[in-house]
């Protein structure tokens, strides 16, 4: 095996190391500490540095995303420069020789306590209904700055609450952080929502104040993983869970995500990285699923189609077929889907046609288990708990219903199936380690990294290269797929033939791969792309990250980590998979996998008809 | 997939109008100022245009229409009449002015008669505080305006 790098972000290395250098520097205090940091630094990082949190509800720095939002709006950082009348907000106030800055003095608590009253003013009072309730950062900024009742009144914002397929939109809960703009514009490129009107008018909406599900949004959920309110939040599906649970006459599966092992713990003060595959089955088992399976046996599935379609598109290349659509795209990630087909309908035919893995479990569940079970469609319950908000509308999706029944029902998040195991009082650290039901509960190794950014074009080029070849692989770790970088590419040798593989998670790196293939300038066999950052262990449906890499780096070790220790590490060798094509599928591509497990995509951009 | 319907020959200016500031997205609001200027106003179609054109989102588009109260995204009055409300006006009386205003024709800020004839807008100094309260219709200035006068201003664009 011969790998190649070519890492695209090497440049900016280099340019980052120069400005180093040059850098002057800068001695100040803060709370009695001396500092000193590079020009340039805010005082709010600076006092970071020295261990001191200044309470914010705006600002947000995304290391390695190179993101850092920095509005200077809510006014909560505010700390006092001695010398200045005024006090500064620390996210936009740069630090200055001999700065001597107090961060907690009483003028400032006074002055914070001041402006988070004029902020709940308008705010609605309903936390004991609100599904941010015990984690929304501005509850927690008021009860830590003492704030026991208002002394202003003023006007209330009334807005529509704005239900999507994924989403819900409760814009009397903004405090206009705009996080979510940053998330949407800068790190996604959707463009889906702005800020609108003016003074007490303004919002942060879609354009023409239209309904989320009427505008371009994907869905990705990035704006409600930064949201500090409860503005935005996910459509919650527990109760209808607990209510299918609850009645006797449904028989309940569910399908866990890969990403959801590598979070869940998180949610109970477990270490980010922390693997709880093993407990979370025994809690779903508990909470009374009747079928305990993996959304890795899925992945192992997709493998076989979007493998076998990668193969059948690259051998017509090879055989000088000018027609074929190369480089094949991934299709497993919703908001990716959505993204494309708004922003880029003219390349709809490129994405492999295979349905993601929840997709693809869902008809195998209703049409191949719930005959072995000998219970019909319409009494199975099938449930997937994902990392992700754009998978609750690929649920919803009409080409995934039969008759109107859907083949996924519904799909909870990785925040909600905390919520419910708290909930039914349990605890998740001290349940013991319970192994998946069969036969749609066994995975391989490749299944499992689907969750992380090239995990997906990993598991398909250890198959793809074994069906390719006729060969066996040595090393099945491709190191140079791994890694959190943006925009990754290498070069992996098909035995003499070498196959460039392309790689982007976060939307805004999508969009760069997607218009050198529209300029013709190219050169990948395949790409996989991921809607979020870090890929579905940043999902906007999993525990907070804040920002954080380091914790999506530490979840995509664990699941690097379960793949090392999996006995079989290869699609194409779960003997679960080999036994669903014997019985039943016949082959991958087959018409059945066709009917079954592939799709098709739509033009869902506004079309200008010219009269 | 939402239709948008407008004519060609309007696509065509609009497209123009982009290009002639290099498709550039730094220079919206010069874009969406030549658009009002020939169009009267930035109706959504307008807006969907020139986002595509300029390749920013058609959020961002809105986001700026609605902001600056100088676009409209409702056709404008054939006599538009701006009650200047800057603060040496507002002090003289501005508001008892547009209330007059209000009241004789009987829409709201940022509206359009019935009949298309008049509209009203607020807008924030003209630069001519010494003649407070201001009012303009089209392109004339009326200075010193007291709410007793409104009515006769207004009958001389029904005749």
């Amino acid at each position: 095996m011969v790998l190649v790098w070519r890492n695209v972000s090497l440049m900016r290395l280099a340019f980052s190391k120069e400005d180093l250098k040059m850098e002057k520097m800068i001695k100040l205090t803060i709370d009695n500490k001396q500092i000193e940091v590079p020009q340039g630094t805010t005082i709010y990082e600076a006092a970071k540095q020295l261990g001191i949190e200044i309470p914010t509800l705006c600002y947000m720095h995304l290391g390695d995303m190179g993101i850092e939002h920095k509005p200077g709006g809510c006014r909560i950082c505010v700390v006092e420069v001695e010398g200045r009348r005024n006090l500064a907000p620390s996210c936009n106030s740069k630090c200055e020789e001999g700065m001597v800055i107090n961060t907690h003095n009483m003028r400032v608590l006074n002055a914070r306590k001041t402006v988070m009253e004029l902020m709940l003013s308008d705010h609605p009072f309903d936390c004991l209904v609100c599904a941010k309730s015990g984690n929304c950062d501005l509850q927690t900024m008021a009860h830590q700055f003492g704030v026991r009742e208002l002394h202003y009144k003023g006007e209330q914002s009334t807005y529509k609450v704005d239900y999507s397929p994924s989403i819900i939109r409760d814009m009397d809960k903004c405090i206009m952080c705009r996080r979510c703009e940053t998330m949407c514009n800068d790190v996604q490129t959707v463009g889906a929502l702005s800020a609108v009107n003016r003074g007490f008018e303004s919002v942060v909406a879609p354009a023409f104040e239209m309904d989320l599900e009427k505008s371009t949004c994907t869905y990705c959920g990035q704006c409600v993983a930064v949201c500090p309110t409860g503005a935005l939040t996910e459509k919650d599906h527990t109760n209808q869970l607990i209510r299918d649970l609850a009645d006797p006459k449904k028989t309940v599966v569910v399908q866990t995500a890969p990403a959801v092992r590598a979070a869940l713990g998180e949610e109970f003060g477990m270490d980010a990285g922390t693997l709880v595959t093993g407990k979370m089955v025994s809690a779903l088992r508990s909470l009374g699923f009747d079928k305990v399976f993996d959304t890795d046996f899925a992945a192992d599935l997709t493998i076989m189609e979007e493998g076998t379609e990668l193969l059948e598109r690259l051998q017509k290349h090879l055989d000088g077929d000018k027609d074929v659509k190369l480089p094949i795209l991934t299709s497993c990630c919703p908001g990716w889907v959505n993204f494309f087909e708004h922003h880029f309908p003219d390349m709809k035919d490129i994405p492999s046609t295979a349905r993601s893995p929840q997709q693809m479990f869902g008809p195998i569940a209703k049409n191949y288990l719930a005959k072995q079970m000998g219970i019909k469609r319409e009494d199975m319950i099938v449930v997937s708990i994902m990392p992700c908000l754009a998978k609750k509308y690929e649920c919803q999706r009409d080409e995934f219903k039969v008759d109107g029944d859907p083949d996924v029902n519904y799909s909870i998040s990785t925040r909600e199936l905390a919520n419910l195991i708290k909930q039914a009082n349990m605890d998740l650290s001290t349940m013991a380690d319970e192994d998946f039901d069969n036969p749609l509960g066994e995975s391989t190794g490749a299944g499992v990294i689907f969750g992380a950014t090239g995990g997906v074009i990993e598991a398909a080029a250890r198959t793809a290269y074994e069906v390719y070849t006729g060969k066996t692989l040595e090393k099945v770790d491709f190191e140079a797929l791994r890694g959190m970088d943006g925009i990754r590419s290498a070069t992996v040798d098909f035995d003499g033939l070498p196959i460039n593989i392309g790689i982007a998670h976060g939307l805004g790196n999508a969009r760069k791969l997607l218009e050198d293939i529209r300029d013709g300038k190219s050169e990948y066999h395949a790409i996989e792309i991921m809607a979020c950052p870090g890929g579905c262990i940043g999902g906007g449906g999993q525990p907070l990250h804040h920002g954080d890499s380091s914790i999506l780096k530490k979840r995509a070790a664990a699941l690097y980590r379960e793949d090392e220790g999996k006995a079989i590490r290869k699609s194409h060798e779960n003997p679960y998979i080999i036994k669903l094509y014997e019985e039943f599928l016949g082959k991958p591509c087959s018409e059945l996998s066709h009917k079954l497990l592939h799709t098709h995509y739509f033009d869902k951009s506004n079309e200008i008809e010219i009269e | 997939m939402a239709k948008i319907k407008l004519a060609k020959s309007k696509v065509d200016t609009l497209v123009e109008i982009c290009k002639s500031f290099d498709n550039d997205g730094a220079e919206l609001i010069n874009v969406l100022h030549k658009a009002q200027e020939t169009f009267g106003y930035l109706p959504a179609e307008v807006q969907e245009i020139i986002a595509r054109e300029l390749n920013v989102s058609v959020a961002h588009v809105y986001g700026v229409v609605t902001f600056y109260s100088f676009f409209s995204m409702v056709p404008k009055g054939e006599f538009p009449i701006s009650i200047c409300m800057g603060t040496a006006c507002y002090v003289r009386g501005a508001e008892k002015v547009l209330e007059e205003f209000k009241r004789l024709l009987d829409v709201p800020v940022g509206e359009t008669t019935e009949d298309g004839k008049f509209s009203i807008s607020c807008l924030r100094c003209v630069g001519a505080c010494g003649l407070a309260p201001v009012v303009t219709i089209g392109e004339r200035v009326y200075g010193r305006v007291a709410a007793g006068d409104v009515a006769d201003i207004i009958k001389e664009y029904q005749s």
